[in-house]
């Protein structure tokens, strides 16, 4: 039965094509403007680490002395409150994280002096965070602790300064210390770049930076504050740096803390762990907020800071408020194509075909426009991701249509239609029989 | 012409009018908000910044050695000087749209009580409150003597020229000059007001903060350089910021050039805006296909309308009416239709833009929007149904007397 109606459908799409023509279009639109915002906000909104991100935690305190209540505690930590609790090792694994800017030079390779995004961190870095490595490895707790002259470079440095050969032992001259590559991580992208975001909410929503690449180069974060002395630069600061080249005692917060709990009680004893340290800093005269702490989980985080970007939200809304007026179109054209077939259904519905067969004939031409519509949507869809890659935005290489997008295209394409298709259908099947024969 | 008539037989088409009329009503909600939206980003888009920008460029060096600061001013300063075309060169912390690099607290009491604000200070030496080409509106220029030296962002206590946005925010309806102000231990006294001056960065505070800037006059140091601000012929200035980009190698080799914010203050706005405009773009777009297909809706359904009527009208053609007439009747029923569309469509749009604001950094849409949407659509409405109507107008009267 359903390659009859197929036939009659396709018969019938024939018949008018204008009509035709017109409804494809008209969904192939919708779905296209749609499935290009939906994609771009599903790569943007994802898990930048799928299947880890429930262990990761983003603790925070309160080193503001100023005694009004803070509503949030900051988005950083001061160096020694991340320090601190760092050292306590209290977590499954952790890692600082603060990213800085500064000169590399590879001597030997003939390359004017480049500005490099420096990651200090520490040896946890790597396991936690699940970062592919293409030659060598990390580094060791010991480099940590003994201020190796050890880093890591991205692959995309790796291409632009050694071709992509392996370069694990070169050395690189980073501003005036020379360090040893002990690893070459494999191509590394994060959506977002999770570990770095911090400051969203004051970003009026404009928060495409917080997908950018990763940074070129990782050190450990001992042996990167004797390197890059003087080049750090403050999240924000409570009260004037005495002395900005230092960041170490300054009033500023800086440095960030990423912990990894490996089960519910872990993270209620962390939680803990932090409100006592708040406690015990309030206790020595350091903090004034102390039940300011918060332990917010990576996607919580990611959520606090609203990382996608408004102006990809406002996307999102206009063009499914496109796909509706788009659906509406499609409903007063089905209903007009059905029913000007009156005749012809009369006839069907006189030789013995049952109201529900005539409802099942109408939807199998609706679901076939859909079909085609999902099929020129896909196109529509194609062309615009091309136009958002060519975008100047951070995110704009991430953007590509992934399985689960392809797929989601055609259903959302037959469902749209189905769904325009099913006022009419009934329309059509409640239609009398006898009128409609009397006229012809 | 009579309503009764349509009325009725809009009536027997119950389901496709409404269809027609949610279309439009949709259409209207997004119609305005979305010009609303292209208005708003293209008024973010005039930010007077309050300097010549046509013939300003910037250019700023990164990885250089903060201790050998003063020699590297020295060397930047008298090397560019020296370039065919250079009006002037001057060091400066922070450009229009560039960077920021001074963005602080202030506050209007030396204990730190009652907060200001945060602002921008522009940092800038001799030279280069002339070069920037702000206008004063009260107070005096800046003197040699102002242009002190800087240990640490700016000096312990300056005269400053404030924006008169910032000094009607400080000080609502005073006169500004001799007003001081602080931010941790620097002092300000205000010596002048500025028409206008943009911060660099938008204002992190919403639009309204925009002009939160300060002038401070100080001597180049170790703690003021990096950051040059050339000024040139504005049909020279291409050309002269290309020399002076390439001249960096043979006069800072110890310094690397970031390329991105070495640019005229023209491009480095361009490149703020830009994304803003790629929206406005992207909404303009979404307008135009909106409409299309609306419009394509609209021809669909009256076609379908007058097929099915040929009988009709052709009896009533019979029976003695005018092809305008007929004409009429089409062009009063789509009229009738998107009216109905229009009543409801104000009120989506009225909350539409009610979760807009809800979300987004939005002021409430301005009525004199819905008139002109509507408008939009009784003239998209009436373009679609031209062409059936004209179709059923030309439908002979000899049509009533076929049986089929």
């Amino acid at each position: 039965m359903f390659g009859y109606y197929l036939d009659l459908a396709l018969r019938s799409l024939k018949r008018n094509k204008a009509l035709t023509v017109l409804m494809v279009l008209a969904i192939a639109v919708g779905i296209g403007a749609s499935m290009t915002t939906l994609t771009v906000m599903h790569l943007l909104s994802g898990d930048p680490l799928p299947g880890r991100s429930g262990t990761l935690f983003y603790p925070q305190v309160d080193p503001d002395p100023d005694p009004s209540p803070n509503h949030q505690p900051y988005d950083m930590m001061d160096y020694r409150s991340a320090q601190e609790l760092w050292s306590a090792h209290r977590a499954d694994r952790e890692a600082m994280v603060t990213s800085s800017q500064l000169r590399l030079t590879a001597s030997h390779l003939n390359l004017p002096p480049l500005m490099a995004q420096m990651l200090s961190t520490t040896s946890d870095f790597f396991p936690m965070f699940d970062v592919p490595f293409r030659y060598g490895g990390g580094w060791t707790a010991e480099d940590d602790r003994s201020r190796a002259r050890v880093a890591v470079i991205s692959s995309d440095l790796n291409d632009k300064l050694f071709n992509g050969a392996d370069s694990v032992g070169r050395t690189l001259r980073l501003k005036d210390s020379d360090v040893r590559i002990v690893g070459v991580l494999a191509p590394w992208r994060p959506s977002p770049q999770f570990y770095d975001v911090a400051g969203g909410r004051f970003s009026n929503g404009d928060t495409a930076g917080f997908y950018q690449r990763p940074e070129d180069v990782f050190v450990p974060f001992q042996s990167s504050l004797e390197i890059n002395a003087g080049g750090f630069q403050p999240f924000t600061c409570w009260s004037m740096p005495g002395d900005p080249a230092h960041l170490q005692n300054s009033p500023c917060v800086w440095v960030a803390l990423w912990v990894q709990l490996d089960s519910a009680a872990k993270v209620a004893g962390y939680r803990r762990f932090v409100a006592d340290y708040a406690a015990q800093q309030k206790a020595l005269g350091r903090f004034v907020h102390a039940d300011n702490t918060q332990l917010r989980s990576l996607m919580g985080w990611l959520d606090f800071n609203q990382v996608v970007p408004s102006d990809v939200r406002l996307q999102t809304w206009l063009a499914l408020a496109f796909l509706l007026i788009c659906l509406f179109n499609t409903v007063g054209l089905l209903l007009a194509k059905f029913l000007r077939r009156a005749g012809e259904i009369g006839v069907r519905r006189a030789l013995g075909a049952s109201r529900a067969a005539v409802f099942a004939q109408c939807l199998v031409e609706a679901g076939l426009i859909g079909l085609l519509g999902g099929a020129s949507g896909l196109l529509l869809t194609l062309f615009g991701l091309w136009l958002v890659r060519s975008q100047p935005v951070e995110y704009a290489d991430l953007v590509h249509l992934d399985t689960t997008m392809f797929l989601a295209t055609f259903a959302l394409a037959v469902v749209a239609s189905l769904l325009a298709g099913v006022l009419p259908a009934l329309r059509a099947s409640r239609m009398p029989p006898g009128l409609q024969l009397k006229t012809l | 012409m009579q309503i009764q008539p349509i009325l009725a037989a809009l009536r027997r088409h119950r389901l496709a009018s409404i269809l027609i009329a949610m279309e439009i009503a949709l259409a209207c909600a997004v119609l305005c908000n979305a010009c609303f939206l292209i208005v708003n980003r293209v008024q973010q888009t005039r930010v007077i910044s309050g300097v010549d920008e046509n013939a300003l460029a910037a250019i700023k060096l990164t990885g250089y050695d903060p201790a050998r600061g003063v020699d590297l001013n020295a060397r930047v300063l008298s090397g560019l000087a020296k370039l065919p075309g250079v009006q002037s060169v001057s060091a400066i912390n922070q450009v229009p749209f560039g960077d920021h690099a001074g963005t602080a607290g202030i506050t209007t009491d030396p204990e730190g009580k009652r907060f200001g604000g945060v602002v921008d200070f522009y940092v800038g030496g001799r030279g280069s409150f002339e070069a920037l080409g702000v206008r004063v509106v009260a107070g005096r220029l800046p003197q040699p003597a102002d242009y002190q030296p800087v240990d640490f962002f700016v000096p312990d206590d300056s005269a400053v020229w404030v924006t008169h946005a910032l000094a009607e925010h400080l000080w609502p309806g005073a006169d500004p000059l001799g007003k001081e102000f602080w931010t941790g231990r620097f002092h300000f006294r205000v010596a002048g007001v500025l028409a206008h001056l943009a911060r660099p960065y938008g204002g992190e505070g919403g639009p309204n903060t925009i002009e939160w800037s300060v002038y401070v006059p100080a001597q180049p140091g170790a703690r003021l350089a990096a950051v040059y601000l050339l000024r040139a012929d504005p049909a020279q200035l291409p050309r002269v910021l290309r020399d002076a980009r390439a001249a960096m190698a043979t006069i800072a080799p110890d310094a690397v050039l970031d390329s991105k914010a070495s640019q005229t203050i023209g491009n480095l706005r361009e490149n703020y805006f830009r994304q803003d405009r790629v929206m406005a773009g992207i909404l303009v777009g979404v307008i135009a296909a909106l409409l299309l297909v609306t419009a394509l809706g609209i021809v669909g359904l009256a076609s379908f309308w007058v097929q099915q009527r040929r009988r009709q009208i052709g009896v009533r053609r019979a029976l003695g009416a005018t092809r305008a007439d007929i004409l009429h009747y089409f062009q009063t029923e789509n009229f009738l239709i998107v009216t109905g569309g229009i009543a409801l469509g104000m009120l989506l749009a009225y909350a539409l833009n009610l979760m807009l604001m809800q979300h987004y950094e939005l002021p409430r849409l301005p009525l004199s929007y819905l008139p002109v949407g509507a408008l939009a659509l009784w003239g998209l409405g009436q373009l679609a149904v031209l062409g059936p109507a004209l179709r059923a107008a030309a439908v002979p009267p000899v049509v009533a007397t076929r049986s089929v």
